[in-house]
């Protein structure tokens, strides 16, 4: 008996995970360093550089909002759904942040929790729709997004709102080459690092995106669980529209969707490794994603590249790292 | 923990799956449950665990009357249930799994380190040691995996075990474990239900069998008063030759002929198949039948070897060239690859001939009337969608769907998994009836009786090659016995 046992069970061991896989992750962050020797290279030979105080700052900048609102698009997409909505949703906090303050330097803090409750509403909108009446989450988040854009079209023709100086200090001060805002986008995305790694809230999102049959057996509120993921990612998006208020000096309805951050934070989350059917990928390979993404857009701006050729590019740089992580999927269930 | 259900009665949409059925589960002793497919077993499973509530009935625990509305409250009464198919994330690491929905919590966040102690613990009890809680779920084999099923129920602290055909997916030195595995759960004063099909595993384990038949209760008896043919006959309820229609006449010319055709996961195949004859194919499962099934339509083709197809060489190389070369594949899979679900009974039985097919012949529907009481499908009408029939009028469909296209081999791959008896004998007839109308049949079929009963010779295969040829009316016994490349197997 126990030499059949052995013979069962003893290629376990052998199959311990390796130290230095070449995860998705790690794929990200070595893309990342190609990408940035390359421009610099190009940049240099167009004699400029591209890694110099106003590189990074340019590079930090462009990923703050993005980054936020693509650290929200993990949760929602590693729990298996997916949030059309955050384009919009960026829009309208920024102008419930900007018109609350209305210029006064003692309601910043009730505009921005106006703005963060705002969006968790919406948020939770977003989760009861998908979880109650059961529709599909791309539909669902696009029916909230038009009602979104009905509202704001109706309410607003452009900018709206304002917000106090000392508030502006959010989107401009900066510790040496690093914004202050994005060292608050990183210390947001720890936080949903941890939470995702960590909690049980977490381990539960990444359960219910693997497989909701087997969540739901084993014992996991799933419905709670992907209301959460919906609350959270709102909520990273309604953060980036008080960052994106801060900087404007005032609240702007189409702010979120000129920028396209709808499917720009999805991208992101993609390019980081994450499945978009769910359960796997994690906040880590996002911020990648969103650096990389951040830094072509810096180079392509050095080069002073055509805006249509600039979307070519990343289009292709998309579909590669889609298709390389497929391959890497495909060969090891062959194995 | 002990167990009793009493008159459980649970019937979807108007068809009655479980009619008023009783069974008692004692503390320390294995329960088995038997029963045809279609017996209610699973059903009976998923009441058990919360997944289903009862139309009427009472689960009592310990004598005390409990209602489950969800799994979760199933889980928290101690009852653990292993379902066929396996409940766990591949991607996430074993302690992961095994603690999923009951993480312990450290200062805000999960204490990995006692998941991953504690699951060490449970795997060492158990014997098996050599799986690591921190590896993926991904790389285990399938046993390693029902390992960790069992220790998931072990750590939820269950005092009742229900495990659903355990063993369907195991090899024989893997069943060895597994039988140890419910020998040390039931000292520890478990409770287990252990249903499955194989009476050598029913006998060897159980000290009570309970038998099902279409949803009702027949008999609970102790193992040691009941042999293996007075269990059969209590499963079945009504002698077997009644079910299969008459043997044809002679067979016909060759249709069928391979000639030492072979790829990854079957080698040296050379038999032929003929006008008018069902041809069975047995082995276990793994032993490449439906792997011969597969490469024969060009799922995954044969790498060496040739194929002829009414004495014509044909190189089927995927799907489309076997249609087009007049062979149809009824596969054992009949939701995912047999039809589609979503759409209506007309356009599943036209899919084939829409697609293989060219010009006006593609488009002909004139017949459709016709082709559904060739196969006696009952559906409210042509257009009702396929997922709302039963799961024998949905294998009827499939099988109209290819004689739409008038094959002239026609492989059948489990054509009666998970369908009733009556549908059965349908199938049955119509299968004869096609092999009557010169159609070459290749039948597969893990269920012994009805590879016996229907089929006028027998191709065993073992580790992917034909261990040997059995005529029609062999013996169970002969078949296992080339099956498992030497004795005595186990007895479907």
């Amino acid at each position: 008996m126990s030499v059949v046992r052995e013979r069962t069970l003893r290629n376990a061991s052998a199959t311990r995970p390796r130290k230095f896989a070449l995860t998705p992750t790690v794929t990200v962050y070595v893309a990342l360093a190609v990408l940035l020797v390359v421009g610099s290279v190009l940049v240099a030979l167009d004699g400029g550089v591209l890694l110099d105080q106003g590189g990074i700052l340019n590079i930090l900048t462009r990923s703050t909002v993005l980054g936020l609102v693509a650290v929200g698009q993990t949760i929602v997409i590693i729990t298996g759904s997916l949030d059309l909505s955050v384009a919009y949703l960026v829009g309208l906090s920024s102008l419930v942040a900007a018109e609350t303050m209305a210029g006064s330097g003692t309601m910043i803090v009730p505009g921005v929790l106006l703005a963060l409750a705002v969006a968790a509403v919406v948020g939770l909108v977003n989760g009861l729709v998908i979880t109650v009446l059961r529709a599909n989450a791309f539909i669902a988040t696009l029916g909230v997004a038009l009602v979104l854009r009905g509202y704001l079209e109706h309410n607003y023709t452009g900018p709206a709102g304002s917000v106090p100086r000392s508030f502006q200090h959010l989107g401009y001060d900066r510790i040496g080459p690093i914004p202050v805002a994005a060292l608050l986008m990183l210390l947001i995305a720890a936080g949903a690092w941890w939470y995702l790694r960590r909690t049980r809230g977490g381990y539960h999102m990444y359960a219910v995106g693997g497989d909701v049959d087997v969540a739901r057996l084993s014992g996991v509120r799933t419905g709670r669980t992907i209301v959460t993921a919906h609350v959270l990612c709102s909520v990273a998006a309604g953060l980036a529209g008080v960052f994106l208020a801060a900087r404007l000096g005032s609240g702007a309805p189409y702010v979120g969707t000129d920028a396209g951050y709808d499917l720009e934070s999805i991208a992101a989350v993609v390019l980081g490794g994450a499945a978009l059917a769910g359960g796997r990928g994690g906040v880590v390979g996002t911020v990648g994603g969103v650096l990389i993404l951040a830094t072509l857009d810096t180079v392509f701006d050095d080069l002073a590249v055509d805006p249509f050729f600039k979307d070519v590019v990343r289009g292709i740089v998309l579909i590669v790292a889609v298709a390389l992580y497929a391959r890497r999927q495909l060969s090891r269930r062959s194995t | 923990m002990n167990v009793r259900l009493e008159g459980i009665t649970k019937s979807f949409l108007g068809v009655t799956v479980l009619r008023g059925v009783d069974l008692e589960l004692r503390a320390g002793e294995v329960h088995a449950l038997v029963g045809e497919n279609g017996a209610g077993k699973s059903t009976l499973l998923k009441v058990l665990a919360g997944v289903h509530r009862p139309d009427s009935g009472r689960i009592l625990l310990d004598g005390k009357e409990v209602s489950f509305g969800t799994p979760r409250d199933a889980h928290a009464a101690g009852i653990s249930i292993i379902h066929q198919e396996f409940n766990l994330l591949e991607h996430r690491s074993v302690a992961e799994n095994v603690f999923l929905g009951r993480e312990p919590v450290r200062r805000g966040q999960v204490d990995r380190r006692s998941m991953e102690a504690e699951t060490r613990r449970l795997l060492d009890w158990l014997g098996v040691g050599t799986i690591d809680p921190a590896t993926a779920v991904a790389r285990l084999s399938v046993a390693q995996r029902q390992v960790v099923e069992i220790v998931k129920a072990l750590s939820a602290d269950a005092g009742v075990l229900a495990m659903d055909e355990p063993t369907a997916a195991l090899a024989d030195h893997e069943v060895e474990l597994l039988y140890a595995l419910v020998g040390r759960l039931r000292e520890r004063g478990m409770a287990i239900l252990y249903v499955s099909h194989r009476m050598r595993e029913v006998f060897d384990l159980s000290r009570r069998i309970t038998v099902l038949k279409d949803g009702a209760f027949v008999a609970t008896s102790a193992t040691g008063d009941i042999t293996s043919d007075q269990l059969v006959r209590q499963m079945v309820g009504r002698p077997l030759e009644a079910l299969y229609p008459e043997r044809g006449n002679a067979a016909g010319d060759v249709r069928l002929a391979l000639s030492a055709a072979g790829n990854g996961r079957v080698r040296d195949l050379t038999f032929e198949v003929r006008a008018g004859e069902i041809v069975g194919l047995a082995g276990l499962q793994g032993s490449g039948r439906s792997a011969t099934a597969r490469a024969i339509w060009g799922v995954e083709p044969f790498a060496t070897g040739s194929v002829a197809v009414d004495g014509v060489p044909v190189r089927v190389d995927r799907p489309r060239t076997a249609v087009r070369a007049g062979i149809g594949y009824v596969t054992e899979d009949r939701k995912d690859e047999g039809l589609a679900l979503r759409q209506s009974v007309k356009d599943n039985v036209l899919l084939v001939r829409r697609a293989a097919l060219r010009g006006a012949a593609a488009r002909r529907a004139a017949d459709l009337t016709e082709l559904l009481e060739s196969v006696t499908v009952t559906a409210r009408g042509p257009h009702q969608e396929v997922r709302y029939l039963s799961g024998g009028n949905q294998q009827k469909v499939v099988l109209g769907k290819w004689l739409a296209v008038e094959p002239r081999v026609l492989i059948v791959d489990e054509p009666t998994r998970g369908i009733d008896v009556g549908a059965k004998q349908a199938v049955y007839r119509l299968l004869r009836d096609l092999a009557g109308g010169g159609v070459a049949i290749l039948m597969i079929s893990s269920e012994l009786p009805e590879l016996i009963g229907m089929s006028d010779r027998i191709l065993v295969m073992h580790e992917g090659a034909v261990a040997g040829e059995l005529p029609a009316g062999a013996s169970e016994e002969a078949v296992i016995r080339l099956a498992t490349g030497h004795g005595i197997g186990d007895a479907a």
